[in-house]
């Protein structure tokens, strides 16, 4: 073996076996450093003749390339391992908890008017507001319900402090002023719902002084009681997100509508919870109250300044509570009104809950 | 309104079957709120007879008896006074339950001797109060039949809700009118006897004629009260009224058989002639109720020269009603204005059910029937000889037309009824009507065609029906709803169009954005107590009826709930509260859309990488402000910072967020430590209120945005630390440095606060990062050093020297 190839041999074995970054850079001087032997025997072919260096050369070449290539692979093994260990000192116990944030949540009650709203949306009715306090000529007189109609009484109205001789402002009762306020600065044809608070002074399992209805009105041409079924029918089912929700109308009374209308919506008992959906009269079925509704009086059209011969229309309210309690299995109307944070995270909706057509408005 | 089945079948001639009548009352608009048959719970329940009764071995106040209830002897111990051999009495075996305590009778063992089931008492059976011994009947009760069958108990009792307009349907015969009409029966004719009055009528007048026009009556001398006969009593126990005897039955069972009410006074107790006049200030009656009423000139009563003896059509007086000992009586038929029913009703808080008759409007037509009806069944009754009637004043009875098109039943209802179905349905309650045909003819030369219509005539006992929208619906609640086809709204072509109002479309922003930074959303009450209304600055608005003291002041601030609801989830444990509403305040001149929220408690839990549990601090309820602010569309950037919180705040750590110095779109800080403690909170509480009502409203120009292109140059960054006076608020650096070079300063952002060694005593060091944008070149070094001068020169005007 020649002198070079036993140098060769050798570097490469003491490469191979050092243990560290250091002892791999002091042999990477001691070999190719400025007086190490490879560049040494490098510096022997400048003064050589060109026979001799092409004799000399290529092993001397060889030498250095593999030199080199050794060094670096080394360099890179070394440097992985010295990582390795670096990671595996860093080590930390994953299964400590991390801090998940605070879990906000949507009431259920804005969360259905919501839906509600889209629902309205795509048969084209827009949103109306009107006062919660609320004069009584709107919220009563032009309802068709003069201060001696029984119905007022019934109505279990809070009234507010007034001044002696003024007439007392009252809390509505009811969303229907704002059918009113509408009809009086709108032009038919009008096509509306109006969400929002109501109160009536009665307080027990099943009422509380402060509820919530949606208000639905539609004045045009040509509107019957047909359209309003339709309408009721088409709302619940998208609502409900089934398609067999029946219906019972009942007739029933209500001054500002006339025929008036009671809707029963039929449920089935499963696993003790009512159930939406099915025929209430077959075995095992209910009926529940959800809407009272009926062609708008002509009395009500006439107090607006329209001409009742000209329009006609339906109204219908709800209680927005209520139906947020048969969708999503509340039982308690009271727990609305606490703001119990387990409640509220346990019935409530994620931000991220927006009620689409396209994506279902329920959640 | 209750009834049973029997009572709506002397009116009503049916074949039709308890369930098909009860689902025809719902479907005409007479909805059935239950249907009770007292029989289904006594049904283990038979008529045995004791065969022997013997003393019991080991005690004195039990008997052993042997019973035959049918099925052979057995053996019964009993406790009952009148137990007794021969006794035929009401046994209910092994496996019945008692209605009055729902326990279920075992064989068991009484003091050592066995026991086969139990002899009942009326109170056990839910039939009466009568509990001093077991139930004692005829000789002749067929031993071993079902009690309720031969007691007559197995009639169903029907209660049914009755809407304001239908007063007609406050009696069983106006009922079954209905369930005729609607082709469940036929309709029997009413029979009323003829009165053979001896001497004259009662000596009763009208003097308010306004609140009682009219007032009937005859006398009926010689009675005797006593016991109504068993039909009466049975029929008027069922409905849940108690027989309290002959004279006073009758006048109920009228009530509620023909919705026409009575009044029966002692005719002995009568010192005068009987007024109806409008009572006096400080009257008293005491009323059948056992309570005192003071009338006053608002009401109507019924008086004679010593007393008020009835409010009128409410309630009669104690004094002079029925008693066993009555031997005349004067039956009175009147008719009450119903607004002044109403009226009296409300102002005395008085409810009973001839005020629900009258001030609903009875039958004006029927009050010389009514009182005929009356005057015979108290001469069939208790005997005794009656006058002749007394008609004092006229009943407003008034014919009342409406013209009709049957073809408005299609235009309103949508549903098509044939002429003569409506003409049918419409006759068989009562209607008249009267058809005239098409007529064609000349008005003033000109030819006028006038279509065919029906004059349809109003029953007396229909003041409800005044229009032709009226006779729609009673043709569409007789042929049924589900009979009205359902049609489709007319739907505008293409896709649904947005509906949401802009001031919606802001507080559903808010809320989602409330609840994805982890507030839960509360729905507290509109309504506040007076004290914590107080501790706010006070309410404009109160309640004049609350439910309750603490719901009577309409909020000015959605705090108080919040707080409230803060404090029930602290006292049910919780460690964290995130609170928001979004909800109105009340002021005396608009109602003010607004979001609050409230953090108490901890803001972090203790943890592994934090260490002690940390509190809330003004700047997290700021950091909640700015991003409901922008979830809402504030121009958040242009907000001017000011102090000036209300004082629900700590004075020192809260502030306000304005656009401009007046318009206050949000206040914010920590809680006032003594409005916290005043609702019962530890800690930092903080809180903050966000005005939408106050937020401008985004001008929408279409969907095109500005045009926008990256700057070609890289940004530059530069840092200067001032020493400026403590007071001096940083914001208003921020603001100053940000003035000093409009063109090339693009943000200022304030990264340290520090006072302490190496700053002077009542000075501190702000710190700022300023970012400048180049144009289209790099800024040369000049043209930094003149930002830089004009920076610190900015700095200056405020106090600021540039940190060395």
């Amino acid at each position: 073996m020649s002198e070079i190839a036993n140098l060769k041999a050798g570097l490469i074995a003491d490469i191979a076996a050092a243990d560290t970054l250091e002892a791999l850079e002091a042999l990477r001087v001691g070999a190719m450093g400025k007086n190490g032997v490879v560049t040494g025997l490098l510096k022997t072919l400048g003064p050589m003749s060109p026979e001799d260096r092409l004799e000399k050369g290529p092993p001397i070449q060889d030498l250095r390339e593999s030199v080199a290539a050794a060094l670096a692979t080394r360099k890179a093994a070394l440097e992985q391992a010295a990582l390795d260990a670096q990671l595996a000192a860093e080590k930390i116990d994953m299964t400590l908890p991390a801090d998940p944030g605070p879990q906000g949540s949507v009431h259920p009650v804005s969360q259905v008017m919501d839906e509600l709203a889209e629902i309205f949306a795509d048969l084209g009715f827009s949103v109306a507001t009107g006062p919660e306090i609320e004069d009584q000529w709107h919220n009563f007189t032009a309802l068709n319900m003069p201060e001696t109609h029984p119905a007022r009484a019934m109505h279990d109205t809070f009234y507010l402090s007034a001044e002696d001789g003024a007439e007392p402002k009252v809390l509505r009762t009811h969303t229907s002023p704002v059918q009113i306020r509408t009809m009086m600065n709108q032009e038919p044809p009008i096509r509306i719902i109006a969400p929002g608070r109501v109160y009536r002074s009665d307080s027990d399992a099943t009422h509380t002084p402060m509820f919530h209805q949606i208000e639905g009105l539609v004045i045009d041409k040509g509107i019957t009681l047909g359209h309003l079924k339709w309408t009721l029918e088409t709302f619940l089912k998208a609502f409900f997100e089934r398609d067999d929700i029946v219906l019972r109308l009942r007739p029933s009374y209500f001054p500002f509508t006339e025929p008036s209308v009671e809707v029963d919506v039929g449920y089935m008992l499963t696993n003790g919870q009512r159930v939406i959906g099915g025929d209430g009269d077959a075995p095992g079925g209910g009926w529940l109250e959800v809407l009272g509704s009926g062609m708008v009086n002509r009395r009500v059209i006439e107090a607006c300044g329209l001409d009742p011969d000209e329009w006609q229309g339906f109204a219908f309210g709800t209680g927005v509570d209520r139906l947020a309690m048969l969708k999503y299995g509340m039982n308690d109307l009271r727990a609305f009104f606490d703001g119990d944070l387990r409640w509220l995270r346990h019935y409530g909706f994620s931000a991220l809950d927006v009620p689409t057509l396209s994506g279902g408005v329920g959640a | 309104m209750k009834f049973t089945l029997s009572w709506l079948k002397t009116h009503l001639n049916t074949d039709a079957d308890l369930s098909t009548i009860l689902k025809g009352l719902t479907n005409i608009g007479l909805e059935v709120e239950g249907v009770e048959s007292p029989a289904e719970k006594l049904g283990a329940f038979r008529i045995a007879r004791v065969l022997t009764a013997d003393p019991h071995p080991q005690a004195d106040k039990l008997q052993v008896l042997t019973v035959d209830a049918g099925d052979g002897p057995l053996q019964v111990v009993c406790g009952a006074p009148n137990a007794r051999a021969g006794l035929i009495g009401v046994f209910g075996a092994e496996g019945a339950v008692v209605p009055v305590n729902g326990m279920v009778l075992k064989k068991t063992a009484i003091r050592g001797v066995e026991s086969n089931g139990m002899m009942c008492s009326f109170r056990e059976l839910e039939l009466g109060e009568d509990h001093d011994g077991i139930i004692d009947l005829d000789p002749q009760a067929p031993v071993g039949q079902v009690y309720a069958q031969w007691a007559g108990l197995d009639d169903p009792v029907i209660d049914v809700s009755i809407t304001p307009n239908r007063q007609d349907c406050m009696g069983v015969r106006g009922i079954a009118r209905d369930l005729a009409a609607a082709g469940l029966g036929t309709l029997n004719a009413i029979i009323v006897p003829e009165i053979n009055g001896a001497g004259p009528g009662p000596d009763v007048r009208v003097d308010d004629a306004d609140g009682c026009p009219a007032f009937f009556a005859r006398t009926v001398k010689g009675v005797t009260n006593g016991q109504s006969p068993e039909w009466m009593a049975r029929r008027l126990k069922a409905i849940g009224q108690k027989p309290i005897s002959t004279l006073v039955d009758i006048t109920n069972y009228l009530m509620i058989d023909l919705g026409r009410p009575l009044h029966v006074y002692d005719l002995d107790v009568l010192k005068g002639p009987l007024v109806a006049r409008k009572g006096r200030a400080g009257e008293e009656v005491l009323a059948l109720n056992g309570k005192t009423y003071t009338v006053d000139d608002t009401m109507t009563v019924i008086a004679d020269d010593a007393a008020v003896h009835d409010i009128g059509g409410i309630m009669g007086g104690e004094h002079s009603g029925a008693q066993d000992s009555t031997t005349g009586v004067l039956i009175e038929c009147a008719y009450f204005t119903p607004e002044r029913i109403a009226m009296t009703g409300q102002k005395l808080a008085l409810t009973s059910d001839a005020r629900g008759r009258f001030e609903r409007g009875v039958d004006p037509a029927f009050l010389d029937d009514g009182l005929s009806i009356a005057t015979d069944l108290v001469v069939k009754l208790c005997g005794g000889t009656p006058s002749e009637a007394t008609r004092a004043g006229e009943p407003p009875v008034a014919a009342n037309t409406v013209r009709y098109d049957p073809s408005q039943c299609l235009s309103l209802a949508g549903v098509y009824v044939g002429d003569d179905e409506q003409k049918r349905i419409l006759q068989s309650l009562g209607f008249g009507i009267e058809e005239h045909d098409a007529t064609f003819d000349y008005q003033d030369g000109v030819p006028v065609t006038t279509p065919a219509y029906w004059t349809v005539s109003v029953p007396s006992w229909r003041r409800d029906v005044d229009g032709w929208p009226d006779l729609v619906e009673e043709v569409v609640r007789i042929v049924g709803l589900d009979q009205v086809p359902s049609t489709p709204l007319p739907r505008t072509p293409g896709v649904a169009k947005a509906t949401a109002t802009v001031e919606q479309l802001m507080e559903r922003r808010v809320r989602r954005t409330a609840a994805a930074r982890g507030l839960s959303e509360a729905i507290n009450w509109s309504f506040i107590s007076e004290k914590e209304a107080a501790s706010i600055g006070g309410g404009d608005w109160a309640l004049a009826n609350p439910i309750s003291e603490d719901l009577k002041v309409m909020r000015p601030s959605l705090l108080p709930g919040l707080l409230s609801a803060s404090r029930r989830n602290v006292d049910r444990g919780a460690s964290s509260v995130w609170l928001f509403e979004l909800g109105r305040r009340y002021f005396a001149d608009r109602e003010r859309a607004t979001a609050s929220f409230v953090l108490a408690g901890e803001k972090l839990p203790r943890g592994w990488q934090t260490g002690k549990a940390q509190a809330f601090t003004a700047f997290d309820a700021k950091s909640e402000v700015v991003a409901l602010l922008a979830a809402a569309g504030a121009p958040v950037g242009n907000l001017q910072s000011f102090g000036e919180a209300s004082a629900a705040y700590h004075p020192g750590q809260s502030g306000t967020l304005r656009l401009g110095p007046k318009t206050v779109l949000a206040e914010f800080g920590v809680l006032h430590p003594s409005l916290a403690k005043q609702f019962g909170l530890t800690g930092t509480v903080v809180a903050g209120e966000i005005f939408l009502d106050a937020i401008p409203a985004k001008r929408r120009n279409g969907f095109m945005r500005a045009p926008y292109a990256p700057p070609a140059l890289q940004a530059v960054k530069r840092d200067f630390a001032f020493v400026v006076d403590e007071a001096l608020e940083a914001d208003a650096l921020v603001r100053a440095v940000r003035g000093a070079d409009k063109k090339s300063i693009v943000d200022v952002r304030l990264f340290d606060v520090f006072a302490g060694p190496g700053v002077e005593e009542s000075k501190k060091s702000l710190a700022i990062e300023v970012t400048l944008q180049p144009g289209d070149k790099s800024f040369s070094q000049e043209e930094l050093d003149a930002i830089s001068a004009s920076i610190v020169k900015a700095a200056e005007k405020l106090g600021g020297v540039l940190r060395g």
